[in-house]
């Protein structure tokens, strides 16, 4: 357990905190607006792949960790990330091998899991 | 039957409703009516495979149990009239198949079993001895169709409503010890602009009204005259604003007025937010509670007027707004 | 009061009838849910720097560990309760990613496993792909064009 005594609390604060409050963003647009959950998954993967772009998101993942990758802004972020080191590297060829170079591991864990829960499980009604 | 007024028809030998029948879902059968349903099953899948396959089978069996409890040998029915709510009534159509009965699929999306019970009405004053009348819908394939998969973990807006499982079913005689269907009146289709699916209470309330005034203006009743006035499936907010909005035109009908919608959840137990929805949702509240007050007389004249919103996933897509519809049928002991 | 006299009246005296959503309460269930799998992916993400692995691949695992978790929730049909109570706190994170592919595959499993689990699997999460993807190609594009340190930091 010596990681255990290495985790660091306040980072974890912080990461509570602003991943909290990402997801208070999208609370207020569920409830507030009329927009469907896709849309509201499409604006913060987008929104957080502008932001990837210019940089700016890079400071709140270097404050909050993983409190700034885990929301969809953060896969947007990754994206975006990925692009632009791929262009570094490779120019052109790399906008478009980058980004989901980057986010392969997420995406291709998604459709792998969801094809196994498909295989042996059973969607249920909601009881409540 | 002669014709009174513009929408509204008043039978001379008014039909008799021999029979009904209802069967429910388990969330149904947790509610305020579970006593008074035919059969509640206890999952949603019934044995089948998949949901429509459910709703075919929930269709079918009712269908089946109204003609057992009415006694009446299957071949003397003439015509059946079923609906539902899937892409082109699949769930009636294929659970009653095997009828054998002479079949016409209806659509008036909720307002499918008074559409239906109106048809059958003018069959049996004309030339049919029995008809048969039949709704179903089902909580799981309507999500599937209109909203979103069951294991979505999003949130239901407060306004939405629940689609009721289930299915009921009437037969109805030329002659018989009643309660007969005395006026029918069929509605409009009204479209006040609302686009909001979640919200489809507010979108029918509308077309509910447009019919209610008509069918007192056309037979000179008044909302007293009833010992209840029922609503398909406006739910909490649709009634609401029904209430109002017929104060605002000079009927008081808050003190005999109601919903099927409001009256088959309990809404702080099972937090089904407005309330009830769906086909089954006014046939198996009148198939189950209503028709047995009015054969044990505890009520003599009831108002049944059932709301449909005819839209589908489609045209939500598109941003079209959602057009109501209501019909209504006067049921008398 | 004349609701009916047109579409817009109407619409205004619908939005006041109607019953609106406890936003605080929402909010601060969001917050809550949201903050703990976030933390949990910051816990997971300092267990693999602690032994060793890369800043990237660490996060590549937490996506993987998370989606992971949220697909056997979806599968053991509890996902749907974590929404209802979580809303945004549990559709924002990578969970919720993950819960929109998963939950149509289980949905259109009856459909069969080609065009119903196959095809229908992106009907939630595909325009997050699409528009994910397609900025991310942008923004590679216009970094080249631009290609100066000024225009990103990263």
């Amino acid at each position: 357990m010596d990681w255990f005594q290495s985790i660091d609390w306040v980072g974890l604060l912080k990461c509570f905190v602003v991943g909290g409050f990402i997801c208070v963003i999208g609370q207020i647009l569920i409830d507030k607006t009329k927009l469907t959950p896709a849309r509201i998954l499409v604006i913060f993967v987008t929104t957080g792949a502008i932001l990837g772009g210019l940089g700016i998101y890079q400071y709140l993942v270097d404050f909050a960790g993983a409190g700034a990758t885990v929301p969809l802004t953060g896969f947007g972020y990754n994206l975006a990330k990925g692009a632009i080191k791929s262009v570094k590297e490779s120019g052109i060829i790399g906008a478009f091998t980058g980004g989901v170079t980057a986010s392969a591991g997420g995406i291709a864990a998604a459709v792998f899991f969801g094809y196994i829960a498909s295989l042996i499980s059973k969607p249920k009604m909601k009881k409540e | 039957m002669k014709k009174l007024g513009k929408q509204t028809i008043k039978f001379d030998n008014p039909p008799c409703i021999t029979e009904v029948a209802s069967i429910v879902g388990p969330k149904e059968a947790q509610g305020p009516l579970a006593n008074y349903f035919d059969q509640c099953l206890e999952d949603e899948f019934w044995g089948e495979k998949t949901w429509e396959k459910s709703e075919s089978k929930i269709i079918k069996e009712t269908v089946n149990m109204s003609i057992a409890k009415s006694g009446i040998p299957s071949n003397n029915i003439e015509y059946c009239f079923a609906g539902d709510l899937l892409n082109q009534c699949i769930s009636s159509s294929f659970g009653l198949r095997e009828l054998n009965i002479p079949f016409i699929g209806i659509f008036g999306a909720c307002s499918t079993f008074v559409e239906g019970l109106s048809l059958g009405a003018i069959f049996t004053e004309a030339c049919a001895e029995h008809v048969l009348c039949a709704a179903s819908s089902h909580f799981c394939s309507a999500e599937k169709q209109f909203r979103f998969p069951l294991e979505l973990g999003n949130q239901r807006p407060q306004s939405s409503q629940w689609t009721v499982t289930g299915a009921g079913s009437a037969i109805l005689s030329k002659t018989g010890s009643g309660p007969f269907i005395t006026h029918i009146t069929t509605g409009k289709i009204v479209d006040m602009g609302i686009k909001d699916a979640n919200n489809m209470g507010a979108a029918m309330a509308p077309a509910a009204l447009d019919t209610l005034l008509c069918h007192f203006k056309d037979t000179g009743r008044s909302p007293n005259y009833y010992d209840a006035i029922l609503t398909g499936d406006l739910g909490y907010v649709g009634k609401e604003i029904l209430i109002e909005l017929a104060q605002d035109k000079g009927y008081h009908i808050k003190q005999n007025y109601n919903d099927c919608g409001v009256l088959i959840f309990d809404k702080d137990k099972q937090d089904t937010h407005s309330g009830g929805s769906g086909c089954a949702c006014c046939a198996t509240v009148f198939s189950g509670y209503f028709f047995k007050q009015l054969k044990d007389k505890k009520m003599k004249r009831i108002l049944l007027i059932a709301t449909g919103a005819l839209t589908n996933a489609t045209s939500s897509q598109q941003g079209e707004s959602i057009p109501g519809i209501a019909h209504a049928v006067s049921i008398e002991m | 009061m004349k609701p009916l006299d047109s579409k817009n009246e109407y619409q205004n005296y619908v939005d006041k009838k109607s019953p609106n959503s406890p936003i605080f309460k929402n909010c601060f269930h969001a917050f809550l849910v949201g903050g703990l799998i976030c933390s949990i992916g910051q816990i997971i993400m300092d267990f693999c720097k602690y032994r060793g692995i890369s800043q990237e691949i660490s996060g590549t695992i937490v996506s993987i560990i998370l989606i992971g978790l949220s697909a056997f929730l979806t599968g053991l049909n509890m996902f749907n309760k974590i929404g209802k109570y979580a809303g945004a706190g549990s559709l924002i994170p990578i969970t919720g990613f993950a819960n929109s592919i998963v939950s149509p595959a289980m949905e259109y499993k009856s459909e069969g496993y080609v065009m119903g689990v196959g095809g229908k699997m992106f009907t939630v999460a595909g325009p997050v792909l699409v528009f994910g993807i397609s900025t991310s190609i942008l923004v590679g594009l216009v970094y080249l064009i631009f290609n100066t340190q000024t225009i990103t930091l990263v």
